[in-house]
């Protein structure tokens, strides 16, 4: 295969980048917010008990 | 020639890489917006405290189920949303999202929503959140929307859960008021969905779904329309005749019950062609469903400040 793997103009790989980066920050986002929902969870039950 | 990444193992064009929006729109944002909304309601009215914390949690975890089950509807509808205009450009029929990724997101998503529920808050509620998934994937989105012009009639039950799960979370089990805001929703849905069939009929009957337009035709629809009108105003002031609900939310149901079914009556006598089509472009029903997402939002706000008065 030529084209194998495949090779990005500057332009495609920075739109790449672009994609990938916002899919990292966005999941770093969730996995955060979720730790932080958790403790807070595990606070007012304990609090409770 | 596009520019192609490799991604996961296959050549993608750069264009169809996914990005976070895609798995925000597999959730069907709007569609949750207003579930969040009335299973707040539900949480608000119930007996009993919730703390904050966990009260949020709650509501979360009925937007994230909301989602899942969203999102794996889109993953079983692949192929007829590919076939529809209003759906043609969501992420799995363009390409953006793997079928298979879709399905294990929902499936996360809403095993998560289910476990996290149970731990927050109680197993009853955690019960109904389940129930509710499953209803809107296996029982509607499976078996009956592609089987029986009735789907939306009987599949409408998803989306009444919300209440109640709202209910249960605060008092872990189910009254009759989460019954009543079921009711509402349930005898909601079918008007609600037919307006909008009306006008999107030719994409259902393109993707061969039995929506009610596409098996009956437009004129026995109208009068579908109509007639489930009548039982959702008696159903919309029961709170109210039962005591549940105080004046507030007694004359707001009156009102906009019977602006419903004037809308409705409306859709009915629209003029049509001989085979029932209308003849000035569905703008009755048009207004119809834009109406009834106004009528139940403004019902469940009343429900609320008439616990606040």
């Amino acid at each position: 295969m030529d084209n194998f793997p495949p090779r990005l103009s500057a332009a495609a790989a920075a739109e790449l980048h672009r994609k990938q980066r916002g899919r990292n920050v966005a999941m770093m986002v969730v996995l955060g917010a979720l730790a932080a929902l958790f403790f807070a969870i595990t606070l007012v039950k304990l609090a409770r008990a | 020639m596009e520019a192609e990444a490799l991604v996961s193992g296959r050549s993608i064009a750069v264009a169809h890489v996914n990005d976070w929006r895609d798995w925000v729109r597999l959730l069907k944002p709007r569609v949750v917006s207003l579930v969040v909304f009335t299973g707040a309601i539900g949480l608000f009215l119930a007996p009993g405290h919730l703390h904050p914390v966990l009260a949020f949690t709650a509501i979360l975890c009925i937007a994230v189920a909301a989602g899942a089950a969203g999102c794996l509807n889109m993953w079983w509808e692949r192929d007829i949303d590919a076939l529809m205009r209003r759906t043609a450009r969501r992420p799995i029929p363009t390409g953006r999202i793997d079928p298979d990724d879709a399905r294990a997101f929902g499936v996360t998503l809403a095993v998560a929503s289910v476990v996290v529920m149970g731990l927050a808050t109680n197993l009853c509620a955690a019960f109904v959140l389940a129930v509710s998934i499953l209803f809107y994937v296996v029982v509607y989105t499976m078996w009956l929307k592609r089987r029986t012009p009735q789907n939306i009639v009987i599949g409408g039950a998803a989306g009444a859960f919300p209440p109640v799960i709202g209910w249960a979370a605060v008092t872990g089990s189910v009254d009759v008021m989460p019954l009543l805001m079921f009711l509402l929703v349930f005898f909601w849905t079918p008007p609600h969905f037919w307006s909008l069939s009306l006008y999107a009929c030719e994409d259902y009957g393109r993707a061969g779904v039995p929506m009610l337009p596409v098996v009956a035709g437009p004129r026995e629809t109208r009068r579908q329309i109509f007639f489930y009108t009548l039982p959702l105003a008696v159903v919309a002031v029961l709170p109210w005749a039962l005591g549940y609900a105080g004046p507030v939310y007694g004359v707001t149901a009156t009102v906009f019950s019977l602006l419903f079914c004037g809308f409705a009556l409306r859709v009915l006598m629209d003029r049509q062609d001989m085979a029932g089509r209308s003849l000035g472009g569905d703008w009755p029903a048009r207004r119809a469903f834009r109406f009834s997402l106004l009528y139940l939002v403004v019902l469940f706000a009343a429900l609320g400040v008439d616990r606040l008065v």
